[in-house]
């Protein structure tokens, strides 16, 4: 059933609409919701949301709970080519929990968190942005890191990044969800403006997976869900363009790759010239990959997970 | 004054983008004062445009006080603002939310850590900032509640008013909370307009840095004494929130007192013209921050009024 959770009135003849479609059946009373659409360019969450629900649809006798849908927290953006939010200048992931008494967005915020609060587990998928590719993976605060590798291990992804605490961060959707005791997992893969949809039927087993281990789903589920790297015993390690150019890539992504292997090229067209070969600087797991080819000095080249070695 | 070249970015096919500093004096670094950091800040590079030309001329009359350095950057981000962008060109990244940089990451992250880099370690800090949210404002010195925030010098801008801000989350990666957290006491001064430039409250702006100087004695330069600011917080701060989306019949503005009742503005149906809510003071007091867009969504904030 489409449910209604915001309708505010833009200037001229139109709401602001954010909806969700709440799925029940039998009398269990487990929750979760899958959220997406916080940047209006990332729509990698958008297969996942259909997938879900059109299983779900197809055999609705084997859940016992509640499966709640929300694929665009963020519609003006969506429907606008927009990351953030149009006419906003804030990015709709740094001002929550929102402000019952603020501007239009930071009370739109507040309502979608007290939508989604007491859900036994909110998993908020994000499709990195236009310029990075990323592998299925959860990104975790090292502060909930405990209660939610388990779960993230059921999503039948490759990665779980455990990050260390940032302020800044602290604005996110899922952190204002943890900190209200809503366990919240974010899902990042892909790459914006772009489906993939490989990753997204991967997502949608991983789910399925979860959903049976929460005793909430008694139908078909994927038996062999990928075994994730988790990065507790090792360390990211950033590569950055040293030279503003163009850049050629030389691997394919979601690799392993080995210290020393060329992974990408920065040139010069107007002069036919190298200006940089990116050499891997570990051996590791290349989780994020830059496919956008302009680059300027700094830009993110790629990343690369590494287990450090025991001595 | 000495002009430098303090960083320098190469572009895959724009010219080189370059963040110029004007440095007068020498000795102690007393002042380091920052203009525009988003595309959009055309009042705030004219405001720091008009402090170099005064600066150039007290410097000219031998009324720069020995002994002191001052710093500034009139313009961080004209890639943007050549552009009409508000962010960064490429990724639309936003300059003040990298502090205090990393010279090793991002490009803005690199930009951030050159622009901190050269003015860390100063006395006093001055940003010409704006708001993210359109319209207008009483100019007024910011600071933020670190706990080592100094109101008394905030004073010396003599600008109607001094608001002391609980920092946000976010604020954590501004220009303005980093320079407090390394010991330079740091201000943000909002005239009020950002696209525009409004040649009057520019004035305002420019001439409270001067007298900011003076009163600080870095310059000798002899002016009026401006107002005695009035020192507020959010919680003297009254929002008035739109409870109707359409077009804005605005009545009154950033600076107007205003009485209990009074009708400050009106939110008209887009196709009939008819009046869909007027929007009443509910108390008396000085409009401080007025909704200025022509269109107004529901539950935006039209007005915020200073109680008294
Ligand atoms: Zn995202």
């Amino acid at each position: 059933m489409i449910k209604t959770i915001i309708s505010e009135g833009l200037p001229v003849d139109e709401q602001l609409i954010i909806r969700k479609n709440t799925i029940q059946h039998g009398n269990g009373t487990k929750r979760i919701c899958i959220v997406t659409g916080t940047h209006g360019d990332e729509l990698e969450g958008q297969y996942v949301c259909f997938e879900l629900i059109r299983r779900l649809n197809e055999s609705i006798e084997h859940l016992n709970g509640t499966v709640e849908v929300y694929p665009a927290l963020n519609p003006l953006g969506v429907d606008s080519v927009s990351r953030g939010i149009p006419t906003f200048d804030l990015d709709m992931n740094r001002i929550f929990p929102g402000d019952p008494n603020g501007h239009l967005i930071e009370y739109t915020a507040f309502k979608i968190v007290e939508d989604l609060k007491g859900a036994d587990m909110v998993i908020d998928i994000h499709a990195s942005n236009i310029f990075l590719r990323e592998m299925p993976q959860a990104r975790i605060n090292v502060q909930t890191s405990r209660k939610l590798i388990p779960f993230a291990k059921m999503l039948n992804i490759d990665f779980i990044w455990i990050h260390d605490a940032a302020t800044v961060l602290e604005a996110t959707l899922a952190y204002s969800l943890n900190a209200l005791k809503t366990p919240t997992i974010v899902v990042e893969m892909g790459i914006g403006m772009r489906i993939t949809r490989t990753y997204g039927n991967r997502l949608v087993d991983g789910i399925f997976n979860m959903m049976r281990k929460m005793d909430m789903w008694h139908g078909a589920a994927l038996k062999n869900i990928s075994k994730p790297t988790v990065s507790t015993k090792g360390e990211v390690h950033f590569l950055n363009a040293e030279f503003s150019g163009i850049i050629i890539p030389s691997v394919s992504h979601s690799d392993i790759v080995k210290k020393g292997d060329l992974l990408c090229q920065i040139v010069d067209s107007y002069q036919g010239v190298i200006l940089q070969n990116v050499f891997s600087p570990v051996d590791g797991l290349l989780f994020t990959l830059r496919t956008y080819p302009v680059v300027y000095e700094g830009s993110l080249l790629a990343r690369i997970y590494s287990e450090t070695t025991e001595k | 004054m000495t002009e430098e070249i303090l960083f320098t970015l190469k572009s895959p096919y724009r010219d080189d983008f370059k963040i110029r500093g004007f440095r007068f004096g020498c000795g102690e670094k007393s002042v380091a004062i920052v203009g525009a950091m988003r595309g959009n800040e055309v009042q705030q590079q004219f405001t720091c445009s008009q402090v170099v030309k005064n600066l150039l001329a007290i410097e000219k009359a031998g009324k720069l006080i020995p002994g002191h350095e001052i710093l500034i950057i009139p313009s961080a981000n004209h890639f943007s603002m050549n552009i009409n962008k508000r962010f960064w060109a490429m990724d639309n990244t936003d300059i003040n939310r990298m502090f205090p940089g990393y010279d090793k990451g991002e490009t803005t992250q690199r930009i951030a850590a050159a622009i901190f880099e050269n003015v860390r370690g100063y006395k006093y800090g001055i940003q010409l900032a704006s708001f993210y949210m359109p319209g207008d404002f009483i100019p007024h010195v910011r600071m933020m509640d670190t706990g080592f925030q100094n109101v008394k010098l905030a004073k010396k801008f003599g600008l109607p008013f001094v608001m002391i801000r609980k920092p946000l989350p976010y604020d954590t990666a501004v220009l303005n909370y980093n320079w407090q957290v390394f010991d330079t006491q740091a201000f943000s001064i909002y005239s009020g307009d950002t696209d525009i430039i409004n040649k009057d409250t520019a004035k305002m702006a420019w001439l409270s840095i001067l007298r900011f100087l003076h009163n600080m004695k870095i310059i000798d330069n002899t002016m009026h004494e401006g107002y005695t600011s009035c020192v507020i917080k959010d919680a003297n701060l009254e929002t008035i929130i739109s409870n109707q989306s359409g077009i804005l019949y605005g009545l009154r503005g950033a600076n107007d007192e205003v009485k209990k009742g009074d009708i400050l503005a009106k939110i008209l149906d887009p196709f009939t013209g008819e009046v869909r809510s007027e929007i009443i003071s509910p108390l008396d007091g000085t409009i401080f921050f007025a909704h200025q867009k022509p269109l107004v969504h529901h539950n935006t904030v039209m007005f915020k009024i200073v109680r008294f």
